[in-house]
């Protein structure tokens, strides 16, 4: 048995360095306008999935203790982990007990305090995402300096320059101005990113994802429930799902994260689509800007643009709003913040906003066919998520 | 909280550190790195330590400003994927300056100094990789 699975309720706490508040209380944030907006009480929730990746916070349960607070206790619960993708695993999770009939309510609830530890401890956790043994331990590689040597084949390879990778950060600022949730909401220029300091090089500090703490929540529902609660769920159409070695030096090329490519070919097979024209059947897209260079190998691996031709979108603006596809209209991981176990989450919310036509004025994209595109990557193309929304039913 | 790894893990993969060893599968003949006791391409555990070759060919780089506790001193640290015909190396790069790189380099492994421990104030040895000079 496999049903369709809807988003009938969706929170976003603002994201920032979030001193204000503990762990459950941020959590409270999202969860408390998901189910308000789904219109449930908390009793009704049968299955919760948890994506928080930790390591860095108070918390060791943040799981358990988030649910107590939200008096959501005695639902099904497990954490999920798929590093920086986790909260796309969360969604997958709680959508596969609606789709196999074990649940009829559940949610996915991303909830991430990175700011709890000092940042060299953070920035050590997260270089473990990948192979800590060989490639982190014995080189002192950074998770920066994983996605650097993307950059700098990239860029050797096919003449993108560092201006270009400046580019989707300005973009991305500009959209995260215009979005009162997001960590940094200020416009910057080319100019000021390119004076920024070298983290790896080519990467520079505005190459790269802020430390973000924040909470996301969807509520999801099966078909005989949603159409009771709204009157314009957001379908959950495909998901596909892929993953790559730990090891970097074990990767084909250093031009594209093949576990992104193989995610987006079986979601775009499980909804009916090709890659080859799949910027004319979506809207609007959220994709994994953790660095500027994975914004640019995004486009390629999902088919926006051809290989070798991703940095031209940015350079022609074409993944802004009014573009030929709309891309991380809410600021993205760089300047909307990146809570790890949240960021999955934080997308689905956004892209259910934007298919609605419910987001602020300037970055609401424009809604033609009714499908959204999120795009989530965990470590450097270990983990990788790629969900399609849609405003119409999924033929089953 | 502590990252440091102990003192015996480190010991035990000490000749992996020192020399530039892989695994080579019997079953299938593919060479790869770092070792391990199953082939990564085939599933054989019919697999053999191989020396891999000391000279390669520079593929792609990064410059880190904001390395780990351990390689502060080193900063800045310059980390490359090396080509080793048979098989690919993560490794730190050495007795180079940054005009001197680019892609396609030959460079070749060295024994070098590679961190301090944090807490045991031992110091790790291991290959890195520097410029084959001249020809
Ligand atoms: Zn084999």
């Amino acid at each position: 048995m496999t049903r369709n699975v809807a988003i009938v309720g969706t929170g976003h706490s603002k994201f920032g360095n979030r001193h204000d508040v503990n762990m459950p209380e941020l959590a409270w944030e999202a969860i408390k306008q998901a189910i308000d907006e789904a219109g449930i009480e908390q009793k009704d929730v049968e299955f919760v999935s948890f994506s928080n990746v930790g390591g860095w916070s108070s918390e060791g349960l943040a799981s358990v203790v988030s649910l107590e607070y939200a008096g959501l206790t005695g639902a099904g619960l497990y954490r999920v982990e798929a590093a920086c993708s986790s909260g796309s695993a969360a969604i997958k999770a709680a959508h596969d007990a609606i789709a196999s009939g074990e649940a009829d309510i559940a949610m996915a609830i991303g909830l991430e305090k990175m700011n709890e530890s000092p940042t060299p401890t953070v920035i050590e956790f997260i270089g473990r995402a990948g192979n800590f043994f060989w490639e982190f331990q014995n080189f002192g590689l950074t998770f920066p300096g994983y996605y650097a040597l993307y950059a700098t084949a990239y860029m050797a390879k096919h003449g993108a320059t560092e201006e270009d990778l400046c580019k989707v950060a300005v973009k991305n600022h500009y959209y995260a101005s215009l979005n009162p949730k997001a960590h940094f909401p200020i416009p910057i220029t080319v100019e000021k990113c390119m004076k920024s300091r070298y983290i790896a090089w080519p990467l520079k500090l505005y190459d790269c994802s802020p430390i973000t703490d924040g909470a996301a929540a969807v509520v999801l529902a099966s078909e005989e429930v949603a159409k009771k609660l709204t009157d314009s769920p957001v379908w959950i159409e495909s998901i596909g799902v892929s993953s790559g070695t730990s090891n970097l030096s074990r990767r084909d090329d250093f031009l594209h994260l093949e576990a992104g490519t193989l995610a987006a070919d079986r979601a775009y097979k499980k909804a009916g689509l090709s890659r080859d024209d799949i910027v004319k059947h979506v809207d609007v897209a959220e994709v994994h800007d953790c660095f500027t260079i994975a914004e640019i190998l995004a486009y390629e691996d999902l088919g926006f643009a051809k290989r070798g031709e991703g940095y031209k979108l940015i350079r022609d603006q074409e993944t802004y709003k009014g573009g030929k596809i709309p891309v991380n209209l809410s600021g993205g991981l760089k300047a909307k913040g990146h809570p790890l176990g949240a960021t999955g989450i934080s997308m689905a919310v956004d892209l259910s906003r934007q298919l609605q036509g419910r987001v602020e004025k300037e970055r609401q994209a424009d809604i033609k066919v009714g499908r959204a595109l999120a795009h989530n990557i965990g470590g450097t193309g270990h983990y990788a998520y790629v969900t399609l929304y849609s405003l119409s039913k999924p033929r089953r | 909280m502590s990252m440091e790894y102990s003192v015996p893990i480190y010991w035990r993969n000490r000749v992996n550190y020192y020399k530039l060893i892989g695994g080579r599968c019997k079953k299938c003949g593919r060479v790869f790195f770092p070792p391990q006791s199953r082939c990564p391409y085939c599933s054989s555990d019919n697999v053999e330590p191989v020396s891999l070759p000391r000279i390669g060919r520079l593929l792609s780089y990064t410059v880190s400003y904001n390395p780990p506790e351990g390689y502060k001193l080193q900063t800045p640290l310059i980390i490359g994927l090396i080509d080793l015909g048979e098989t690919r190396i993560i490794a730190q790069l050495t007795d180079v300056s940054l005009e001197e790189i680019s892609e396609g380099i030959e460079v070749e492994a060295v024994v070098r100094k590679i961190r301090e421990d944090r807490t045991a104030g031992l110091i790790h040895y291991g290959y890195k990789f520097r410029p084959v000079i001249s020809h």
